[in-house]
């Protein structure tokens, strides 16, 4: 299996039952270090403070992958060779998008690599503090699974960067065009969510007010997997939290507490 | 100065072995940088406590011909705590990233250490004569009485037992948003260079509030972001030029005369892929974990995962010398990628006359290899060949098929004994070898 990846042969999957066999297990491996490098970003986003070098050199594997299959144009291929249903990796990848929408959002059928991309999408999630609900509501695309990695290689510039942020939506046009369903967006890989910075019409009074508000609490990554800014977890933290966060998700309670959180909010600006 | 072993006329002895023996390493001790000072008088070491421990070379007695000069401990002390930074909710780590000494303009040494944040310079001087009969007060340090001093007497010095004291002379912080990974000081002694992930910023070393940022490689959308800043270095003659290298592979020479911001190379000095050995993990292990300039300043060493390569400065399109370190590891990138280890950093150096070349590998291995005679060696640090001026032997690797008596199978390398750091003496063959928690000096044979 190693000589598979030092080599990285491609294999045609034209001819013959052998090729297509071949071609089928490389594939396989291949998805395998996808998804394992998926889980590695996932979890160093996690820890205390990414190690930048290494984030970025498993991004940049994620996006040849990616790459790869787009032009073999191999997803077809795969999902079908190993029957397309039930536990596919497109099923894997249903399980990731957890992590980015809630359960009323997804379509019907799996929406291949749209956790590097999507657009349109709200959601609300709730934090396992029943106090407060933040709610991160966007007109754009809000943080991906991976694009949370730029915000937190930003939060040592949330300070220091003034101005208006990008849209976080601009990074689509620079994502290379792919296959039916697959949303590269791999210029989205790092897309900031910058919420608090540069929203249209923000308040700098009402920034300085919570300019010591601890910003990682609206992260949006914190809030999908149920935690509050906690800064260091170990690697299978995070795995136990994803299974309990999902059953978390709730949207009336939700809207109860975003009007609760909307009341708090005038009382204490005053308005 | 002679080469690598190997031939009858060279070999590496066993000299000292510093840390504790236990098989439990406490986090904090584990080594995470080594460096000679100019002289090779000093040798530092940085861990991930955030301590600093120097050792001093006894000078060579007629008492113990045979027995070179030792290094024993000179100076320890905390260099960095753990901080907190509020603003991001986040731990700051007080490992010291590097140590490099600035040269000795009087009878204190000076060096500066860094973490990933903040960087500090120490001075340690020592005392070991003190005064003796003041006029003005007593031996005990109460001021006399002046009407009871009828005489004068000029004091005199007298040996004390030595006292080192370090102290940090200049705190340079709050320049850095990413990871200091290099600082380097410049040829001119008056400026030095820390580099983070994605900026280069030049200092003076006496003004701590102000640096300049000299390279800033971070896109305008932090999405864009594909290659970050690994290691610099200012070259050791001219104080204008300096490089950086790239989690790419890439090496960039600068001229610090042609703009303020360096963002345009002078050089690019880059190796072009070979398409047929190309793989998912290819830029992976091309990213260069260290730069070094030769002691010439007419060449330059990086090392990436497999190998480490020698650039003449005046030839941009590929290295002169390329040496495989580990090339048997090549087949187990996957695995090496699943545990991390394929991150790892390792460290290269220069031998004083640039004749040789040292790095470290796994299984406490490190390698060293002779320009001139095209050799190379694998030695060990372990505490098995730690007898006194024992003669090291040659370690190898077996890369498959028949495994010969006294090789190891890579399968049985043991991936957690890592040496990331060494350091040779800048004048003489002396080593010394950072393996995990423990500090392995190893010298020439005497003959």
């Amino acid at each position: 299996m190693a000589n598979m990846y030092s080599k990285g042969t491609k294999r045609k999957f034209s001819d013959g039952v052998d090729n297509k066999a071949v071609a089928a297990s490389y594939s396989l491996q291949r998805q395998s270090l996808l998804d394992m490098s998926l889980l590695k970003l996932q979890l160093c986003h996690m820890l205390a403070e990414p190690n930048l070098c290494r984030s970025v050199l498993i991004a940049n594997t994620v996006r040849q992958i990616q790459e790869e299959m787009a032009h073999d144009g191999s997803w077809q291929v795969v999902t079908e060779a190993l029957g397309g249903s039930g536990h596919g990796p497109s099923d894997r990848l249903v399980d990731t998008e957890v992590l980015c929408q809630s359960s009323e959002q997804q379509d019907g059928g799996p929406r291949l690599y749209s956790v590097m991309g999507y657009d349109g999408c709200r959601e609300e999630e709730v934090v396992t503090d029943k106090a407060l609900c933040s709610v991160v509501v966007g007109d754009r695309a809000p943080a991906l699974l991976l694009g949370t990695i730029g915000h937190c290689w930003d939060r040592g510039e949330l300070r220091v960067e003034d101005g208006v942020s990008k849209d976080s939506g601009t990074g689509e046009e620079e994502g290379t065009k792919s296959g039916e369903g697959a949303k590269m967006a791999t210029g989205q890989v790092f897309g900031t969510f910058e919420i608090k910075n540069g929203a249209p019409g923000s308040d700098p009074a009402l920034e300085e007010l919570f300019s010591d508000v601890d910003a990682s609490y609206y992260d949006l990554d914190t809030m999908l997997t149920g935690m509050q800014s906690a800064p260091k977890m170990g690697p299978y933290d995070f795995l136990d939290s994803l299974a309990s966060s999902h059953g978390s998700v709730s949207n009336s309670s939700c809207r109860a507490d975003l009007n609760e959180l909307d009341h708090i909010m005038e009382i204490i600006v005053g308005s | 100065m002679a080469g690598v072993g190997g031939g009858n006329d060279f070999q590496w002895c066993f000299s000292q072995v510093k840390g504790a023996i236990d098989e439990d390493v406490a986090e904090a001790d584990i080594i995470s940088t080594v460096e000679f000072n100019y002289s090779g008088e000093l040798l530092a070491t940085g861990d991930k406590g955030g301590r600093v421990v120097i050792f001093q070379r006894e000078q060579e007695s007629k008492n113990r011909p045979h027995s070179r000069g030792e290094y024993n401990v000179y100076s320890t002390f905390q260099s960095h705590e753990p901080e907190f930074d509020y603003l991001k909710s986040l731990e700051i780590e007080e490992k010291i990233n590097k140590i490099r000494w600035l040269p000795q303009q009087n009878a204190a040494h000076s060096l500066l250490s860094t973490n990933d944040k903040t960087i500090k310079l120490w001075k340690i001087s020592q005392r070991d004569k003190r005064a003796e009969g003041y006029n003005l007060k007593d031996e005990d340090g109460r001021l006399r009485d002046p009407f009871r001093i009828t005489s004068l007497r000029v004091p005199v010095l007298l040996p004390m037992d030595r006292m080192v004291e370090a102290s940090p002379r200049r705190i340079f912080a709050n320049a850095h948003t990413y990871h200091i990974n290099s600082i380097s000081v410049n040829s001119d002694h008056e400026t030095y260079l820390s580099a983070d992930d994605l900026r280069v910023n030049l200092w003076h070393l006496e003004i701590t509030d102000r640096s300049f940022n000299i390279v800033d490689i971070k896109p305008a959308n932090m999405e864009e972001l594909t290659e970050v800043i690994t290691a610099a270095e200012c070259h050791p003659h001219q104080c204008n030029v300096f490089v950086y290298s790239s989690s790419k592979g890439t090496i960039r020479l600068c001229d610090m005369r042609a703009a303020a911001l360096c963002d345009r190379q002078s050089k690019f000095f880059e190796e072009p892929e070979d398409p047929s050995s190309r793989s998912f993990f290819s830029e992976i292990i091309s990213s260069i974990s260290d730069v070094k300039f030769s002691h010439s300043g007419r060449y330059m060493m990086t090392r990436d995962y497999l190998s480490v390569k020698v650039w003449d400065l005046n030839m941009e399109n590929r290295p002169v010398e390329t040496y495989q370190v580990h090339e048997y590891l090549r087949s187990k990138l996957c695995s090496l990628y699943e545990n991390d280890c394929i991150f790892d950093k390792f460290e290269c150096c220069w031998n004083g006359a640039d004749s040789a070349i040292m790095t470290g590998s796994y299984n406490n291995f490190f390698r060293m290899f002779d320009r001139n005679t095209r050799r190379d060696i694998t030695l060990e640090a372990s505490r098995e060949n730690s007898k006194p001026r024992a003669i090291l032997k040659a370690r190898k690797v077996s890369t498959g098929g028949k495994r010969k008596k006294d090789e190891i199978s890579v399968d049985s390398l043991d991936f957690n004994k890592k040496i990331l750091h060494t350091a040779w003496h800048p004048k003489e063959n002396v080593i010394a070898v950072a393996a995990t928690n423990n500090l392995y000096i190893f010298q020439d044979k005497i003959n």
